[in-house]
């Protein structure tokens, strides 16, 4: 019988030299990556200051709640749905939590401690609830997902005001400011000692789930079903994977993300803003420039991390380089549409 | 007399299949002139070719004996030549009247749409047809689908076409809907128009048709008066005499029957259906498409769980509600469509092939990546797939090799039952012929197969028997020695009931 090696000639014999850079420029991880690299080391070079460690830390902890929410969206694109209400459902759960942590009549034998660790688990199980239920109306009432999260984005902002009647939260316990701790800080280091004392828990939690779930996503089942639901429901379900099961699990899987980027985005600062910026815009953003198709299929959770890590690095880059912050909204708007074209010719590529 | 459309050596090659070879037809003014020809015998292709949505690689087309070019939809239009698709192309949230004067309604000079000259028009238009029960002003969504189709031949009037070309318009008719547009066809043979007829129905052929022309596998076999002919020979032209030897179907030993349906029912798609298979035994399945073929398959395999309806395996009577379960039970279905229901054609061979074994390929819920390179390694050599790299995205391959590597995902599943719906459609020669030595191989194996096809010569030489659904009905079944294009392609096409030649009487309302 014939061997494998005999048959055709890779393709890509005729490209033989550029294979590197081809493989490289093929990758969205390595194009953000070396995007990253440079921006730093130019708005550095022109602005030294930029490269001070007290802001260099915030240039990888500003978006490190919207990258673990990313998680979450990544999933949810990849098997070609979306969700709107993530902003909405973010400061909702935000609220939740530091309303929990100020709250004074919980039983006496409650310790202030065991109130801190229900402020900052509660928004993870409510999440995932509201995530399922979004799931369930995606995957077994069949009703588009940007419908179901539209109605849900309403939903959910209808109650923060009504609940909060506007006022911020403030006066939470010291032990509750989990993002604004230092993990590393007395640890003794034998170089970079600043920069690492002073990287701050949001990051750690950034870096610590983005590489769980990519290896999940990359080397289990149930990742590879996710991909192959997104790449092809009919195919994957005539292949035996119940695509209701890898749907309804994406949705909770979302809703747990949002929970814990809740609880990054509440413990921050002293207040809980109940205002709402276009959280989900910004973490949608991530996602596509990231590498995610929006028709599904493809695309990582490293990407989005790094999207998001980008976005935050040119938001502050630009007060540096005396460029009105403003403009921040027009690049990222460049920047999803340079992203969708690229996957654009990627796609003719692969079906040429 | 003249034509007033002939197609000339026409031929039209789509990648890896020639879909029409040399084809003539043409239609002369006050004639109805029926195509005939199995599934994929070339028909649409040419129908396509003549209303300007494909333009033939060579041959000619000849307008009342002028060369022309259709270049598109709308310059066929412009020509007189109408198409009535099977799927009739309706705005249903718009009026009868709007949707006969699409794009072309009566106008003021200020370009405003002149509403009641247009109800007025569409009425006339109507009771041209001797249609009079039709109101203009209903949306068209609300209307049956005889109605419907009303609307779309009196668009085509309204277009004031000279050829009007109908794609199986009784397919989804009632009777009494049939019986008023052949009045309606009749009308207009009066008046001089042509109409090309294409239908699986022989009896509406002798009923309506003045000749017929049969085409197979992409050749033109023959141009006939209808009162020149008989059923019999155009269900030879159809359904052709010669088998090629490209179908090596290996003596085998068939043992136990290993599946059992018994009163299968999932209405209207399939009704009361029973069978058996054996190991080692393929058995063939033949029939029209929409006869429920498919739809056998996908009750069998959990994707349109029964209504009601026994399913036996190894004698043991099981419940498939899904896919996943009929797996369990070593049921495996290579499916009818290979890019939407066979492959994730983003990604690459080796994933695609292992989708049906994760489970297997896992522990504690982690994909062991060196067993599934072996697995993507071995099967690629087995099937002799030709791809440089297991990690070569799908899309890319040849359809041959595609349609391998989704059988090579349904073999890692071992299964005792395999259900091939049209595993060699749009494949090359040589491919196919891969495809039919691996399922002789897997049958000698003890693998027990239901082969679901449109191609009778492949059905005929691969089976040891053959079954063939009609309306959702098994309605004949044939031993390898009894069976016969001629008696295949009868009980496909109505004529023949339980293996039985039907009375002529009988067979009027079919």
């Amino acid at each position: 019988m014939a061997s494998v090696t005999q048959t055709v000639k890779p393709i890509s014999r005729r490209f033989a030299v550029p294979r590197v850079l081809r493989s490289i420029i093929g990758s969205q991880e390595a194009v953000l990556f070396l995007a990253l690299v440079l921006l730093i080391a130019y708005v550095g070079n022109e602005n030294g200051r930029f490269l001070a460690t007290r802001n260099m830390v915030n240039v990888f902890s500003g978006n490190a709640y919207i990258a673990v929410a990313a998680i979450g969206m990544t999933m949810v694109i990849i098997t070609g749905n979306i969700d709107i209400s993530v902003g909405s459902l973010m400061v909702t759960l935000a609220m939740f939590s530091g309303a929990i942590s100020i709250y004074t009549h919980f039983p006496s034998w409650m310790s202030e401690n065991s109130i801190i660790w229900l402020a900052w688990i509660a928004p993870l199980i409510v999440g995932g609830i509201v995530g399922a239920i979004i799931g369930f109306f995606v995957t077994y009432l069949r009703i588009p997902a940007i419908v179901v999260s539209l109605g849900f984005m309403s939903i959910l902002k209808g109650i923060l005001i009504i609940v909060s009647e506007g006022e911020r939260i403030t006066g939470m316990p010291d032990g509750y400011a989990l993002a604004q701790r230092h993990p590393l800080e007395k640890v003794p280091l034998p170089i970079f000692e600043d920069f690492f004392h002073g990287l701050t828990m949001p990051i750690f939690f950034m870096f610590g789930l983005i590489i769980l779930v990519a290896l999940w996503m990359r080397y289990s089942a149930t990742g590879r079903a996710l991909y192959a639901v997104g790449g092809n429901a009919e195919a994957a379900r005539l292949s035996g994977i119940s695509e209701h099961r890898i749907l309804m699990l994406t949705f909770i899987l979302n809703g747990f993300f949002v929970g814990i980027a809740s609880v990054l985005y509440a413990t921050q600062f002293s207040v809980i803003q109940v205002t709402l910026p276009p959280i989900e815009m910004t973490i949608i953003t991530a996602v596509v420039v990231g590498g995610v198709s929006i028709l599904g299929g493809t695309g990582t959770v490293i990407g989005a991390m790094l999207a998001a890590i980008l976005l935050n690095t040119i938001t502050k880059a630009l007060v540096f380089v005396d460029i009105s912050p403003f403009w921040m909204r027009a690049i990222q708007g460049v920047l999803i549409l340079i992203t969708v074209l690229a996957d654009l010719l990627r796609r003719q590529r692969q079906s040429a | 007399m003249q034509p007033l459309l002939e197609l000339q050596h026409i031929t039209k090659t789509f990648p890896g299949v020639k879909a029409l070879d040399d084809v003539q037809f043409d239609i002369c003014a006050g004639e109805v002139h029926a195509l005939l020809g199995e599934n994929g015998a070339g028909k649409s292709t040419l129908i396509k070719i003549a209303s300007g949505v494909y333009q033939p690689d060579a041959g000619d087309i000849l307008l009342e004996g002028k060369p022309v070019r259709l270049g598109s939809p709308h310059e066929a239009q412009s020509q007189g030549i109408a198409t009535i698709y099977q799927e009739l192309l309706l705005y249903p949230e718009l009026t009868v009247a709007e949707n006969i004067f699409m794009g072309h309604a009566p106008r003021t000079p200020f370009g405003a749409i002149r509403w009641i000259s247009m109800r007025e028009k569409a009425r006339e238009l109507l009771a041209s047809l001797n249609i009079y029960d039709l109101d203009v002003t209903r949306k068209v969504g609300a209307l049956s689908v005889g109605n419907r189709q009303r609307v779309e031949i009196a668009k085509a009037l309204s277009l004031n076409a000279r050829i009007l070309i109908m794609d199986e318009p009784t397919a989804a008719l009632t009777e009494a809907d049939v019986e008023r547009l052949f009045n309606i066809m009749k009308l207009l043979k009066g008046r001089g128009v042509g109409i090309i007829y294409i239908s699986h129905r022989l009896q509406e052929v002798f009923d309506m048709g003045d000749r017929v022309t049969v085409l197979r596998d992409g050749r033109y076999i023959g141009t006939k008066a209808v009162t020149d002919t008989t059923e019999d020979e155009l269900i030879n032209m159809l359904v052709g005499r010669s088998i090629d030897n490209l179908f090596p179907k290996a003596e085998t030993q068939i043992g136990n029957v290993v599946l059992e349906v018994e009163h299968l029912n999932h209405k209207p798609l399939t009704r009361d259906v029973s069978f058996q298979l054996r190991e080692g035994e393929i058995v063939g399945m033949a029939g029209l498409v929409g006869s429920g073929r498919s739809e056998l398959a996908q009750s069998i395999f959990g994707l349109l769980p029964a209504q009601s309806g026994i399913i036996r395996i190894n004698g043991k009577a099981i419940r498939v509600r899904n896919p996943r379960k009929a797996m369990r039970h070593g049921v495996a279905y290579l499916p009818e469509d290979r890019g939407t229901q066979g492959l994730v054609r983003q990604m690459n061979l080796r994933i695609n092939m292992s989708l049906t074994v994760l489970r297997m390929l896992s522990r504690a819920s982690f994909i062991n990546r060196q067993k599934e390179l072996k697995l993507a390694l071995s099967t690629i050599e087995k099937l002799s797939i030709r791809a440089y790299s297991p990690n070569q995205i799908v899309g890319k391959l040849s359809g041959g090799n595609q349609q391998k590597v989704v059988v090579g995902k349904w073999l890692a599943t071992m299964p005792r039952i395999l259900i091939v719906d049209e595993p060699t459609r749009g494949i090359d020669v040589g491919a196919k012929a891969e495809i039919h030595r691996l399922m002789g191989e897997l049958a000698k194996q003890g693998l027990a197969i239901l082969m679901i096809s449109s191609e009778l010569p492949e059905v005929l030489g691969m089976s040891d028997r053959i079954l063939v659904m009609r309306e959702g009905r098994i309605v004949a079944e044939y031993s390898r020695a009894d069976a016969t294009q001629e008696n295949i392609g009868m009980a496909m096409m109505g004529n023949i009931e339980n293996g039985h030649p039907v009375e002529e009487h009988q067979m009027d309302g079919v």
